[in-house]
């Protein structure tokens, strides 16, 4: 066993754990942060993100020997910084409660099972520090890690657009389901 | 019928609907967003012990015998199961239980499971499997329908009543389909295959066992037939039902996937009685793979008649069905496979001979579009052939053939409400088809079909006469409604709705319903999440119980404000009266109605009508009401590459209304992606050997969000007389025109038809390279 000391959701914490330990095994079985999953513990599936310094990375591919001293955020800490940032509004709803990207998620229906969404929006909250107005392709790429075997996709990428919307203070693009007459894509289009 | 299960379609308060009808937010949305909701595998209990399965090498084999002392002697080793200790038969479906937890004699597939052990960790438990000794007598193995069916022994099952490895055989007819096709102006015939693919639910499968110190056993499993397996793990266990409780906590995905009872469930109990320890058992995703339960590999066969206008006269089907080595609910996927076929289309005779052969693979079973998936795509492809002959547009001859509402099927299934037209419609206008089809360049191409499927089947899987669906309801001074269910929430939000037609008879905000679901010691029964059956069935039960509630409430203001019932208008968490005078919290209500009825609770319940052809199989099939959906598909075919690049689906599904239109989308969205996905890249193959020939996620090729189409939900309400609400199912339905419109669309594109399933690259060049021989 090694000692070691993580930086999860803003807490320093140390604890013992064996030198093969993946990040996945210490958030959920040390730490009790149970909100990242594990769907096939070998990479595969991308319901194990999490954030590292801010960029999503496979917590079940993972040493968490080697990320002492990074900052790591996972899906329980997403909110809680939210609202120390915004400290000075006291949460009233529960859509408060969340991080506008989970806000987005709950409120497009993009969480069905729900097991893949903490992966989903972590990288969807990455994706959109660096590119807060997403093309609909880039935004396709940037969740190509995360597979979701519920939504077909398209709830989740409406989600992404809402959040990036919500955060512009534009008007919310019709969902899919929500346009009468649905353009037939043109022929230049590829 | 029994009068508690007519509800009629109309809003409960003079005839708008508040709650539904609208986007709501997921009961349990915001718990999932923070990571906060409990899967199976996320709890963790004092002194729990975690287990690990061990599993057949061998396809197919005899157990001569069985050596665990090595592994009971390993430091950390707390207990160790085989065969012996779970020796008792069991099967979802009860005349052909014939899997047991653990192998007693004999495996029949690779990854059979033989022994369990559990231990202080997993490393601890995966070491002890290693040490158990098994001698195996290495018996042929059958990996194709065809190889087992030529070789009857040894057999797979001893079962005199179905030698020769047949699980389960079926021919109906009904009408001349002979004369038909003697007759006819234009006969299609052809074979086609799909290959078998697997539910890939992201969540493993996951069971928690805990003996209770008063001699009860709880078990927390990822199950989405609490009931069907609380049945189950008595009859196994040999405990008295009231001695089990089962909860299904948070469901990673399911999609069938999860409605057998599994293994890993009776072994996690069988430890935890054994060690006094709550135990864990967490499957690999490779274990997954191997417990399976998919989309049965079909080759199918196909006679379609139609007279020179093309109006269908006649089908004819020969299938035969790669089950794999369990029965599973094969029975039902063998009459499926038949059965669902008679609509949206009419035609006045039909016959379908249904062979369900066991083979030494993975046992398959019920995947979302259960047994039906496949034969639509045969028969929806013959569609488009016959077009082709009679050179009509596709659309116009299903046009042609509509069957409409309040008929009967050729095999005796009574249709209600019937949407099916305005799908058509729906999906012509909004692809642009009339202007494109047919007019794209080549390699590009647009491609539709239609299909039909249940909203619950009338017959439950074990024959009773009590309800198929219930809820239980309190309310109290506090304000708050708890809604409890048996229904299973596995993600399609079944507790969303629920919760939502609660506030809705009641009159309170959605977040003042909480959904108690799934747990057998607190809800009442319901059978589950599958056949499409919760909304139609639960939803009903919980108008009945809320109506019963609403009745007291209204009874209590009605003599607080000496107003007739009818002025009262419960809404938006007040209660008041319509012209406006009046205006009570609800909470205030409550307490007038709890003061004067006194605690205040109600049961709500559904049953089925008795439904059916009039003939042995006639009931299986027979639903309260069918769903009905047209896709139009848009696809980009590389001639260089042969790959198929699917660009749009636009799915028009008839849901009878949308009670919450976000989960109907999400159902209509996730099926077509579903369909697509099996058509263009899934194969659960099984080598020569026996084994999966990629058990990981990447292996077995799901589609990214860079690889999923734009994808339109064209919602269509057709209103059912009997649906909550007039609601039907959306959660199966919209997959099945996935296939067959793709393939369409390959034809329109390039002038191939497609008839075996997946459509590789491979394959489209083969075909494309047989074009332009026969071209040459």
């Amino acid at each position: 066993m090694e000692v070691l000391s993580l930086k999860v959701n803003g807490d320093t914490r140390c604890l013992a754990a064996a030198p093969q330990a993946t990040l996945l095994e210490v958030l959920r079985e040390e730490l009790g942060l149970t909100g990242c999953k594990q769907g096939c513990d070998k990479g595969d599936c991308g319901a194990c993100t999490v954030l590292l310094d801010g960029q999503p990375v496979l917590a079940c591919l993972t040493l968490a020997a080697l990320v002492q001293g990074r900052e790591i955020t996972t899906i329980e800490g997403l909110a809680p910084a939210h609202r120390r940032r915004c400290a000075e509004s006291p949460c009233a709803s529960k859509q408060d409660k969340l991080h506008p990207v989970q806000d987005a998620f709950d409120e497009a229906g993009a969480l069905q099972c729900g097991f893949c969404q903490s992966g989903m929006i972590l990288s969807a909250t990455a994706l959109l520090q660096r590119d807060d107005d997403p093309k609909r392709e880039t935004i396709r790429e940037a969740l190509s890690g995360n597979l979701c075997r519920c939504t077909g996709y398209t709830q989740i990428i409406e989600a992404v657009e809402r959040a990036s919307d919500e955060h512009a203070g534009r008007e919310h693009r019709p969902r899919a389901w929500e346009q009468p007459a649905t353009e037939p894509a043109g022929e230049g289009e590829s | 019928m029994a009068a508690r299960d007519q509800h009629g379609p109309q809003a409960p308060w003079r005839g708008e609907f508040r709650v539904l009808t609208k986007p709501q937010r997921k009961v349990d949305g915001a718990a999932k967003a923070t990571g906060e909701a409990l899967f199976t595998d996320d709890l963790a209990l004092p002194g729990m012990l975690y287990a690990r399965t061990l599993r057949s090498p061998h396809a197919h084999a005899r157990i001569r015998s069985i050596d665990t002392q090595a592994a009971r002697a390993l430091d950390g080793v707390h207990g160790v199961i085989t065969g012996a200790d779970l020796p008792q038969s069991y099967g979802v479906i009860p005349w052909t239980q014939d899997e047991t937890a653990l192998a007693t004699d004999r495996v029949r597939f690779v990854g059979d499971e033989v022994a369990a052990v559990a231990a202080v960790d997993e490393r601890t438990a995966e070491a002890a499997c290693a040490l158990i000794e098994v001698d195996f007598e290495v018996l042929p193995a059958r990996l194709t329908p065809e190889e087992a069916l030529a070789n009857p022994e040894p057999a797979i099952h001893h079962n005199e009543r179905r030698p020769g490895n047949i699980s389960k055989h079926v021919k109906l007819e009904f009408g001349d389909v002979d004369g038909a096709a003697a007759q006819a102006a234009q006969v299609v015939e052809g074979d086609f295959s799909f290959h078998g693919t697997t539910h890939a639910a992201i969540e493993p499968h996951c069971a928690l066992a805990r003996p209770d110190a008063d001699g009860r056993l709880t078990l927390w499993s990822a199950t989405q037939i609490t009931h069907y397996l609380h049945r189950a793990l008595a009859l196994v266990l040999g405990l008295a039902p009231e001695k089990i409780r089962v909860i299904q906590p948070c469901l990673g995905g399911a999609f069938g996937g999860k409605s057998d009872p599994f293994s890993l469930e009776f072994c996690a109990a069988k430890l935890a009685l054994i060690t006094g320890r709550p135990v864990k058992l967490l499957w690999t995703r490779e274990e997954v793979f191997y417990a399976h339960r998919g989309r049965h590999p079909m080759q199918m066969h196909y006679r379609t008649s139609s007279d020179g206008e093309g109006h269908l006269t006649g089908v004819d089907a020969r299938l035969l069905i790669d089950g794999g080595a369990y029965s599973s609910f094969g029975l039902v996927t063998t009459y499926y496979s038949g059965q669902l076929l008679t609509g949206p289309y009419d035609f006045p005779s039909y016959r379908f001979d249904a062979t369900r052969v066991f083979t030494n693979k993975p046992p398959c079973g019920p995947k979302r579009g259960h047994g039906s998936v496949q034969p639509r795509f045969a028969f929806e492809v013959q569609l488009d052939e016959l077009a082709e002959r009679l050179q009509l547009d596709p659309i116009e001859l299903r046009r042609r053939n509509l069957l409409g509402e309040n008929t009967t099927t050729v095999n005796g299934q009574r249709i209600t409400s019937n949407g099916f037209a305005r799908c058509l419609d729906e999906v012509e206008r909004a692809s642009g088809w009339r202007e494109r089809r047919g007019r794209l360049p080549r390699g590009h191409g647009l491609g539709v079909a239609g299909s039909m499927y249940i909203s619950g089947t009338n017959y439950p899987v074990y024959p009773n006469d009590m309800p198929q669906g219930g809820v239980q309801l309190k309310l109290d001074r506090s304000g708050l409604v708890t809604l409890f269910t048996g229904a299973n929430d596995i993600g399609q939000g079944s507790s969303t709705v629920l919760a939502g037609i609660v506030a809705e008879e009641l009159g309170v905000e959605p977040e003042a319903v909480r959904v108690v679901a799934a747990d057998t010691d607190l809800c009442p029964v319901d059978l589950g999440a599958y056949s499409s059956r919760v909304t139609f069935m639960v939803g009903n039960a919980a108008i009945d119980g809320a109506r019963k509630l609403r009745r007291q409430v209204l009874a209590a203001l009605a003599q607080e404000w000496e107003v007739a019932e009818e002025e009262i208008l419960l809404a938006g968490g007040r209660a008041g009266l319509f012209n406006g005078d009046r205006d009570l919290p609800m909470r205030e209500a409550f307490v007038l109605a709890e003061t004067r009825f006194e605690t205040l609770g109600a049961t709500g319940s559904y049953n089925t009508p008795t439904l059916g052809g009039d003939y042995r199989g006639g009931t299986i099939g027979a639903s309260p009401a069918y769903s009905f959906t047209a896709h139009v598909v848009e696809v980009r075919v590389d001639c260089e590459t042969g790959v198929i690049r699917c660009e749009k689906v636009w799915i028009a599904h008839d849901c009878g209304r949308a009670l919450n239109p976000v989960l109907v989308a999400g159902q209509m969205e996730g099926s077509a992606y579903m369909g697509i996905a099996e058509a263009l890249f899934e194969h659960h193959t099984i080598n020569s050997r026996g084994l999966h020939a990629g058990p990981s996620l990447l292996d077995y090729p799901l589609a990214t969000s860079v690889d999923t189409p734009e994808l339109a939900a064209l919602i269509v309400e057709s209103i059912d007389p009997e649906g909550p609400y007039g609601a039907k199912e959306a959660g199966e339905g919209p997959l099945h025109p996935s296939l067959p419109a793709l393939a369409n669309a390959v034809h329109d594109a390039l002038g191939l038809r497609l008839r075996e399933l997946p459509f590789t690259p491979g394959r489209v060049l083969r075909a494309l390279r047989s074009q332009a021989e026969a071209g040459s």
